[in-house]
């Protein structure tokens, strides 16, 4: 049913109802840290019992995944329902009930390339918190030049064997599964001999190691394959044509790299934390920069918004994509800029009046890097969008 | 759902408007404008009118297509694109938007006027460097039912040609205070008024007016008496938005021409936007444009929604419109190179215009620290 204004006014009256009744109230209006974010997982321990009793109210509805068909555990919204969840829940104060890999990226590729099988048993899991995925994507030697993947699979009739090492798998210490890029044909053009493989990470012979950052303690973690067993089934898509998954959920993380720059420091507004340092506006460099920043980042939201729009109205976006991960990411850094500037020496402790601000600082100059780097993504829009030659 | 995406109609409008600037309006006719010793086409004008342009936000019982705001702003990006030149903003957006929000029955005439392309308006508001219309000193004496105008306007958009003028005077308090000023709406033709025609940068249509006890009756005035500014908040705020609007298109004919250059000249045996360095100053600059382009959506739709709560959006326009051309012009002279500075080329005529329409009803700072109050810092 096509949505018109006065369903959309039932639906937001609606779902605002089951928010303030599903989401207990201890849960709202709090600073959204880390210790906030439920991602489940076979180890999940809630860090309070209020956090699973929303985890479960938002299961019941499938509100885990409020865009997926019902079929696999998701509320089946559409585009218009789903931004009115979302002003909801930002209205209201209710942080999401759960948030995975799997919800952001994996479901997404199944729904598009995975087969029926693979859907029934990967994506209800995912919906209910069951199991926690992580990406393997990069490696010591594909960075920026991802498709440049060593590590390999090889097809042992029954099983593919895996061998090889990934960087940068965030949380895979604390992951469930992975899903990888493995090279399937070692004789084809680099793009052309990729898989998407699905493993278990208790697999026999996965091993990971944590990396720390500038910023301290990370989710990233080295992951290590040796001769793995990894069941044919496990192969998403056709064989060979991992590029094409691969590209697809690039777009999408680099979506939601650059629609980071929307949230600052547990939810607060510029104003709000700028407001709270006494003085800080008095300071006419801070203040010039501090609006400019708010200029930029309104109309950035609009635009990601707008994107979403024509993204969801068939009108695809593809390689402009790259604009939102570019200009997101430098925004979000020079709004760190901005934030450390302004707390002074305030900000120069680990864990300071500010908490973590100053890590979160240094944390930010990982977001143009990861997902491709601000020059990669300017030569992506440079050579797709405005069509310039080759060098 | 309000959506930023432009709808079936307004791509229809886009596609229209972009096709009669390109064929009636290219920058050669500025270029010819410029010679002929003249700011614009009086035709050009006269068929815009025809095309419903003038009356676009003229209400349908007053003769006008009453289009919305976010219509206009995309007449006004189109003719942007190409530097067409019309007293478009001054009489079709912010005459209409002003004398509208009085909706009196002389208001209703005058907009009917403005409908048929009959009537050209100029708004007479700064009289400073910046705009800042509480500033304003102009005294407007009273004289038994009437008013007394004696000041000076130093540079008013579409002043020569204005067949009307929209001036805000005096009438209470001191220059600084909000209250006491009060709008008028006079002949240009009065007595006492003297029109010198300017030679600005953007070879458009600007001049010095010069009030010496020029008469106005109580029938002159829109609106209320020592209320000039919330009088004339709507048509500001329109105006704002679309010259943010024009600013759009002002930037995305810049960079057209910039990215066309790039495909065509060649140095050191190869194309120069083969680059890495100009590649990614370009793609930058197109993101720029692309972010720009929400925040002028976003004023259009907020305008013709919720005219009543406009500001942020309509500043955040004109920010980000003043910044984005800026940038783009500036890139586009330098990426042409040598004869970028030559008169013979085009991508000048852009830089003017983008500098004369970062000032006009506030500039970059001014709408930046309106966005910043309203969000709370």
């Amino acid at each position: 049913m096509a949505d018109t204004d006065a369903t959309l006014d039932a639906f937001r009256a609606e779902i605002s109802q089951w928010i303030e009744t599903a989401c207990p109230a201890s849960l709202r209006g709090r600073a959204m840290g880390e210790d906030m974010i439920v991602w489940g997982g076979r180890q999940w321990q809630f860090a309070e019992p209020a956090q699973k009793e929303w985890l479960d109210a938002a299961i019941e509805r499938g509100m885990t995944a409020p865009r997926w068909p019902t079929e696999y555990g998701g509320a089946g919204l559409s585009r218009a329902q789903e931004k009115i969840y979302r002003e909801e829940m930002a209205r209201l104060q209710a942080p999401p009930p759960l948030e995975s890999f799997g919800l952001w990226m994996l479901g997404p590729a199944l729904l598009a390339f995975g087969d029926d099988a693979q859907k029934a048993r990967h994506l209800p899991p995912i919906t209910r918190g069951e199991i926690r995925w992580c990406q393997g994507y990069s490696e010591p030697g594909a960075g920026s030049d991802l498709a440049n993947v060593q590590t390999r699979a090889e097809d042992m009739g029954d099983h593919y064997l895996v061998n090889g090492q990934k960087i940068w798998t965030s949380y895979a210490d604390k992951a469930d599964w992975i899903f990888a890029l493995v090279r399937t044909d070692r004789e084809a053009p680099k793009h052309k001999g990729i898989s998407f493989l699905l493993m278990d990470m208790e697999s026999a012979g996965i091993t990971t190691r944590p990396i720390r950052l500038i910023s301290g303690k990370s989710p990233f973690c080295e992951t290590f394959f040796d001769n793995v067993k990894v069941p044919k089934e496990n192969l998403v898509g056709e064989r060979n044509r991992g590029w094409d998954i691969a590209k697809y959920l690039l777009t999408h993380e680099r979506e939601m790299i650059g629609g980071g720059a929307r949230g600052l420091l547990g939810g607060r507004s510029l104003g709000q934390f700028l407001g709270g340092l006494d003085g800080a506006m008095d300071d006419p460099v801070t203040r010039a920069e501090a609006m400019a920043c708010e200029v930029n980042s309104l109309a950035f939201a609009m635009t990601m918004e707008r994107y979403k729009d024509q993204a969801e109205a068939g009108q695809g976006v593809g390689n402009a994509s790259a604009m939102l991960k570019y200009y997101g990411t430098e925004l979000n850094k020079r709004r760190y800029e901005l934030l450390m500037n302004a707390a002074g020496s305030e900000a120069l402790e680990w864990d300071g009046p500010h908490g973590g601000l100053a890590p979160e600082w240094l944390r930010t100059k990982a977001n143009s890097i990861e997902g491709g780097t601000s020059e990669v993504m300017l030569d992506i829009l440079a050579k797709r969008v405005l069509e310039l030659p080759n060098s | 759902m309000t959506t930023l995406m432009e709808t079936e109609d307004e791509v229809m409008l886009r596609d229209a408007a972009r096709g009669f600037v390109a064929e009636s309006a290219p920058v050669a006719k500025l270029r010819e404008n410029r010679k002929a010793g003249r700011a614009f086409d009086p035709g050009l004008w006269r068929e815009m009118a025809q095309m419903g342009w003038s009356g676009v936000l003229v209400p349908e019982v007053c003769g006008g297509a009453e289009m919305g705001h976010r219509a206009a702003c995309i007449l006004a990006e189109e003719m942007g694109r190409t530097l067409a030149a019309s007293p478009f903003l001054s009489t079709a957006v912010v005459a209409a938007s002003t004398l509208r929000a009085v909706a009196t029955d002389r208001a209703g005439t005058a907009l009917g006027q403005i409908a048929a392309g009959d009537v050209i308006y100029a708004l007479a508001l700064d009289e400073g460097r910046k705009y800042a219309p509480e500033s304003t000193a102009m005294q407007a004496e009273r004289a038994g039912n009437g008013f007394r105008l004696t000041g000076v306007k130093p540079l008013v958009a579409d002043g020569s040609a204005a067949d009307r003028v929209l001036v805000l005077a005096r009438t209470a308090g001191a220059p600084g205070d909000a209250v006491g000023l009060t709008l008028f709406d006079i002949d240009a033709a009065r007595a006492g008024l003297t029109r010198d025609r300017l030679d600005t940068i953007d070879s458009r249509d600007h001049a010095r007016l010069i009030f010496d006890a020029v008469e106005a009756t109580g029938d002159d005035v829109l609106g209320e008496v020592d209320n000039g500014l919330a009088v004339l908040r709507a048509g500001v705020q329109a105006g704002q938005a679309a010259m943010a609007a024009e600013l759009l298109g002002v930037a995305g004919g810049a960079y057209g021409m910039t990215v066309g250059y790039l495909k065509e000249r060649r140095q050191f045996d190869r194309t120069i936007g083969s680059f890495q360095a100009l590649q990614h100053r370009a793609a930058h600059l197109w993101a720029e444009i692309e972010v720009t382009a929400s925040a002028i959506a976003n004023a259009g739709r907020v305008l013709d929604k919720t005219p009543q709560d406009a500001q942020l959006a309509v500043s955040l326009a004109k920010a980000r419109a003043a910044q984005t051309v800026d940038l783009a012009v500036r890139e586009g002279v330098q990426m042409h190179g040598g004869i970028g500075m030559t008169d013979d080329y085009d991508i000048g005529f852009y830089m003017k215009r983008a500098r004369v329409g970062a000032e006009w009803l506030g500039d970059y700072g001014y709408h930046a620290a309106l966005v910043a109050a309203a969000r709370g810092f």
